[in-house]
């Protein structure tokens, strides 16, 4: 294959993965490096760092859409993104001291979970519950537009979110991903968060958590700019689609789908980290 | 809540936004540019990604990449460009500071200068 029907390739492979990822909230990042590792042969070092800038241009380029519509929760994002960013740390320096068949078969149980979280029903954030006196402290509360006028929430459950955080920043670290799903699963399920404004700041602080690794990637040689190009310009061309979409989007056929395409790249990605392809 | 905080954190939100797509489309651009050049001189040679052999120093770190890019090679454009979109949430987190300071609220203040200095030390204190 030559450079040019490579770079085309990738180029359409990740503008989907960018599309879907936004539009389930969970991230095109999971997807990308099963993809290039297992379809494109990059060797997953690469294919990780790849992945890890590319998250940010998610993150940001749909950021920048979302804040407009006022889901997203500054607050909530700058304190649980101090937890986001030291477990980024920490997962970066992990990735430079495991094998690849290790981080391949982290990702396979990562790429799992992600699924199952997927298909977990939403918690229906009750109304009405009772501020949290640290959450009220940390004036972690806050409103966004609801179908019937604006809606307020009480955070719950901080020091299990924050501790979730921690845990979703050094799988950003070590994987290259954005770790949507855990941080979805820290507001959504532990903190209580109503959902739209768990996925418009978790996609929010995923730039920042990313940022915090990637400085070590690049710094390490882990990103090859032949080919981060179309890998970035793909997942930013989809992610933009995405966030286009999202408001009116129906996302319940599509986390389905999006969830069987990543249980069959676990079991690949777990396969080839036991038998030592990876 | 008071409906002026909530004036001010959405005026934060929406200065951030604009900063965030202004900073992700010029690198975008810078990428887009540098992945041109590469792909002219470059597109048909045969692509190589499945041995890891690691990228040479001058394009690794922020002396080397500009370096390279002010040469108008490809990959030291790409790579500059990627720079840019690693810098853009650091100048979010920034300019975050500065909006808290504007609210007067200490504690974010300090919850956001924490974030800044962990980004700080991942780009400069680990090379």
């Amino acid at each position: 294959m030559t450079t040019l029907e490579f770079s085309l390739l990738v180029y359409g492979c990740s503008l989907i993965a960018g599309l879907v990822g936004a539009l389930t909230g969970l991230g095109g990042g999971v997807v990308l490096v099963p993809l290039l590792s297992l379809l494109f042969k990059v060797d997953i070092r690469y294919a990780i760092g790849a992945s890890l800038v590319s998250v940010i241009a998610t993150s940001s380029g749909a950021a920048a859409a979302y804040v407009k519509e006022g889901f997203s929760n500054i607050r909530i994002g700058m304190f649980l993104e101090i937890a986001t960013t030291l477990g980024a740390l920490l997962g970066a320096n992990l990735a430079a001291r495991v094998s690849t068949h290790a981080i391949a078969i982290v990702f396979g149980v990562v790429l799992l979970f992600s699924a199952y979280f997927s298909r977990k029903p939403r918690s229906q954030a009750e109304r009405g519950v009772p501020p949290d006196p640290l959450a009220t402290r940390l004036r972690l509360n806050g409103s966004f537009p609801d179908v019937d006028g604006v809606r307020s929430y009480n955070v719950q459950h901080v020091p299990a979110g924050w501790t979730l955080m921690f845990g979703a920043g050094a799988l950003s670290g070590l994987l290259g991903i954005g770790s949507g799903a855990m941080k979805v699963l820290a507001m959504d399920q532990a903190m209580k968060i109503p959902f739209k404004v768990s996925t418009t700041t978790s996609n929010f602080m995923i730039g920042v958590t990313a940022a915090a690794s990637a400085g070590v990637y690049l710094n390490r040689g882990y990103v090859d700019p032949g080919l981060v190009m179309p890998v970035m310009l793909g997942v930013l061309a989809g992610s933009l689609l995405g966030a286009r979409l999202l408001i009116k989007a129906h996302t319940k056929w599509l986390r389905l789908g999006f969830s069987l395409v990543i249980v069959l790249l676990a079991i690949e990605m777990l396969y080839n980290g036991l038998s030592g392809r990876i | 809540m008071l409906p002026g905080r909530s004036w001010t954190d959405q005026r934060i939100e929406n200065v951030l936004g604009n900063l965030l797509r202004a900073g992700v489309l010029l690198s975008a651009l810078v990428v887009l540019l540098g992945g041109a050049i590469y792909l002219l001189r470059h597109g048909l040679s045969p692509v190589d990604f499945g041995v890891f052999r690691g990228e040479p120093p001058d394009l690794r770190d922020l002396r080397g990449i500009i370096h390279s890019a002010f040469q108008l090679r490809g990959r030291g454009i790409i790579q500059l460009g990627l720079l840019l979109l690693i810098a853009t949430p650091v100048a979010r987190v920034a300019f975050s500071i500065f909006g808290f300071a504007k609210e007067r609220d200490g504690m974010y203040v300090v919850f956001t200068v924490i974030v800044f200095s962990v980004l700080l030390y991942s780009l400069f204190g680990t090379a």
